[in-house]
């Protein structure tokens, strides 16, 4: 066992703070009052190499490990959890296209996804299903060389500054879970188009959309891996979205604290910085060792994923702890700050809506503890 | 074009200390990161070389941990680093520095541009980019701001305190950059998978065969008797009237304290 990062992964640390102080966070706080997605900071993180990370050389990426992955997304989230999000949420979609896709489907979806030419969407959930994906109702039917969309799918992180959708529906619809399949769409093809963009509690910097497929017709070769094997996609892709949420989780609880930190130095009451109080100090402390329980499992969780070992459980573990965690200190964060804590100049705030949506999305704290605590009663 | 940019790592803090005792910077628990103005001369040498093709060298003096700067360097387009580092060379000067810089620079020989940063956060001086282009007897530009090659020559504009001059120089040359000549690049991801992996060479007093009478302590004239941090005192002098008053009384003062 060894608890020190690698070189690579040091500088990995190093160049992806150092973009996130300058480029990403002095952004935040705009984009959480405009709602508008960030374009420009998109364009200079694939400038700057930052969406091929952890993914093959060969496909444009830094074929750097997950480790270097994790790291990217909790510094990113440390900035601004909403351009954390849409990493986190391309990279869904490159995960299920790199594991699961033939070689002229990465070299035409992949590549550009890696180089950050073009951005990628994940979608499952609809109106009527989230937790419970089964019940999916929008379908695919092949017609000739196409295969035709049709149905509505909701809450789609990157839904239209996307250009690359991979998306889950039935292809079977006498069947559960093995009726489904997912499919790359591209942005513009016929019958494909945007809904509504939600109007969201926090994460605003990010862009949330529908989807609508109306006889969206889509070449026979998009079909990504099998038939029926849409499901076991998305559940994979979903392992790696959860443990980067997990590392966001990290980065948003990090700009917390060292909030609510800075303020405790330099607030005085009766006569002497709040600091010096343990009812501070214990907040502190909390937050102190909970961040750090969150990072190491989300280490630990990132080097199963190199080593090929199967990570659903950690996964789930890391998003769950990790959620609630970001959750907890940024409501710490805000009574540390107390009054101007609930004001939208300081930033905790806005870290607390923000992280409400980690407790949410790639799995609900509730349908994860079902995986976490059916694993383990199958395991014993 | 070949060009060699010389870097130093600096702590990486505005609050530098200082040991009482050994008066040496204390660089426990502080991380060390290049010279911003170094920075500038990386980029200025990766650009020329994007444009002009050629090869990009960096050499830094120091001990073992220069080397992440190096590889940092490497990330950003540089396509050789060299450490030169030995015990001989502890408690250098800046001619006692620029001596050895010179000596690598020489050893890796066939050069047209060589890059320093101005001066170094650390130490202040900006002795040491001047003295190796003494010392290799080839001209030199300080505070460049803008740069052009031109044929055999390179036209650069200084960045002086109330002026900007306009020097034309014959290659090869020694430029020191300033923050205005450019905007440092990122270390790009793919690079730094390779530099994280590439083995920095280092060259000792021996392998420049340096002469022992111009290396470290010795070969250094200047002698640092006492450096201490100043202390700070904060006096705080309320000024009562009318607002015009204040403005008044605020001006002279700042004026008498020749902060205007």
């Amino acid at each position: 066992m060894n608890f020190e990062l690698t070189e690579e992964q040091k500088m990995i640390r190093k160049m992806v703070r150092e973009f996130t102080e300058k480029e990403v966070a002095p952004r935040d706080e705009e984009m959480d009052r405009t709602g508008e997605f960030p374009y420009d900071i998109m364009k200079k993180m694939a400038e700057n190499g930052l969406f091929g990370i952890p993914y093959p050389e060969e496909y444009g990426g830094a074929g750097a490990d997950s480790v270097c992955g994790v790291i990217t997304i909790e510094e990113l989230a440390k900035g601004s959890a909403s351009v954390a999000l849409t990493l986190d949420a391309h990279w869904l979609a490159v995960d299920a296209i790199n594991l699961f896709g033939n070689e002229e489907q990465k070299k035409k979806y992949l590549t550009p996804a890696l180089t950050g030419e073009k951005i990628a969407a994940f979608s499952l959930t609809e109106p009527v299903a989230g937790s419970d994906a089964a019940a999916i109702q929008a379908t695919a039917e092949l017609d000739g060389d196409e295969w035709v969309l049709n149905g509505t799918k909701a809450f789609v992180t990157n839904g239209d500054a996307a250009d690359i959708y991979v998306i889950a529906v039935k292809t079977d619809k006498s069947k559960g879970v093995k009726g489904i399949s997912t499919f790359i769409v591209e942005k513009g093809s016929p019958g494909f188009s945007i809904g509504k963009k939600e109007d969201k509690m926090g994460c605003r910097g990010s862009i949330t959309t529908e989807l609508i497929l109306k006889d969206c017709r889509v070449p026979k070769e998009n079909l990504l891996g099998k038939e029926g094997e849409g499901f076991k996609i998305a559940m994979v892709a979903l392992d790696g979205g959860r443990m980067h949420v997990g590392a966001m989780a990290v980065g948003l609880a990090e700009a917390a604290k060292d909030i609510a930190v800075k303020y405790a130095k330099e607030r005085y009451a009766f006569g002497q910085p709040i600091g010096n109080f343990q009812a501070v100090q214990f907040m502190i402390a909390d937050m102190e060792m909970e961040i750090e329980a969150t990072r190491l499992m989300v280490y630990k969780t990132a080097t199963l994923r190199d080593k090929k070992i199967r990570y659903s459980k950690e996964a789930a573990m890391v998003k769950v702890f990790g959620s609630e965690m970001a959750m907890k200190t940024a409501k710490n964060a805000i009574q540390i700050l107390g009054g101007y804590g609930y004001t939208r100049d300081y930033a905790p705030e806005r870290l607390l809506r923000d992280a409400k949506l980690l407790e949410i999305g790639e799995g609900a704290s509730e349908v994860l503890r079902m995986v976490i605590g059916s694993t383990v009663l199958r395991s014993k | 074009m070949n060009i060699i940019v010389c870097v130093k790592q600096v702590p990486d803090t505005m609050d530098v200390k200082i040991d009482p005792v050994t008066k040496n910077l204390i660089r426990e628990g502080i991380e060390g990161v290049i010279n911003p103005f170094d920075k500038n001369a990386i980029e200025e040498a990766v650009k020329i070389k994007d444009e002009y093709g050629g090869k990009v060298t960096a050499i830094s003096m120091g001990p073992p941990q220069f080397k992440e700067s190096l590889k940092e360097a490497l990330a950003m387009g540089v396509d050789e680093a060299i450490l030169i580092s030995d015990r001989a060379f502890a408690g250098a000067d800046t001619l006692a520095t620029s001596y050895v810089l010179a000596e690598a620079i020489k050893k890796i020989g066939n050069y047209d541009l060589i890059f320093c940063g101005k001066h170094a956060v650390d130490a202040d001086t900006g002795q040491v980019g001047p003295e190796i282009a003494e010392r290799l007897g080839i001209p030199q530009i300080t505070f460049v701001k803008s740069l052009k090659l031109e044929n055999d020559a390179v036209v650069a504009e200084r960045l002086l305190e109330d002026a900007v001059e306009k020097v034309t120089v014959k290659l090869p040359a020694v430029i020191t950059t300033t923050k205005e000549l450019n905007e440092p690049r990122y270390p790009s991801p793919i690079k730094i998978m390779k530099a994280a992996r590439k083995e920095i060479p280092i060259w000792s007093a021996s392998e420049l065969n340096a002469d022992p009478e111009q290396i470290g302590l010795k070969g250094s004239p200047t002698q640092v008797v006492d450096i201490f941090t100043p202390e700070k005192t904060t006096e705080v002098e309320m000024i009562q009237g009318t607002a015009e008053e204040i403005a008044n009384t605020l001006f002279e003062k700042l004026r008498e304290k020749k902060v205007l």
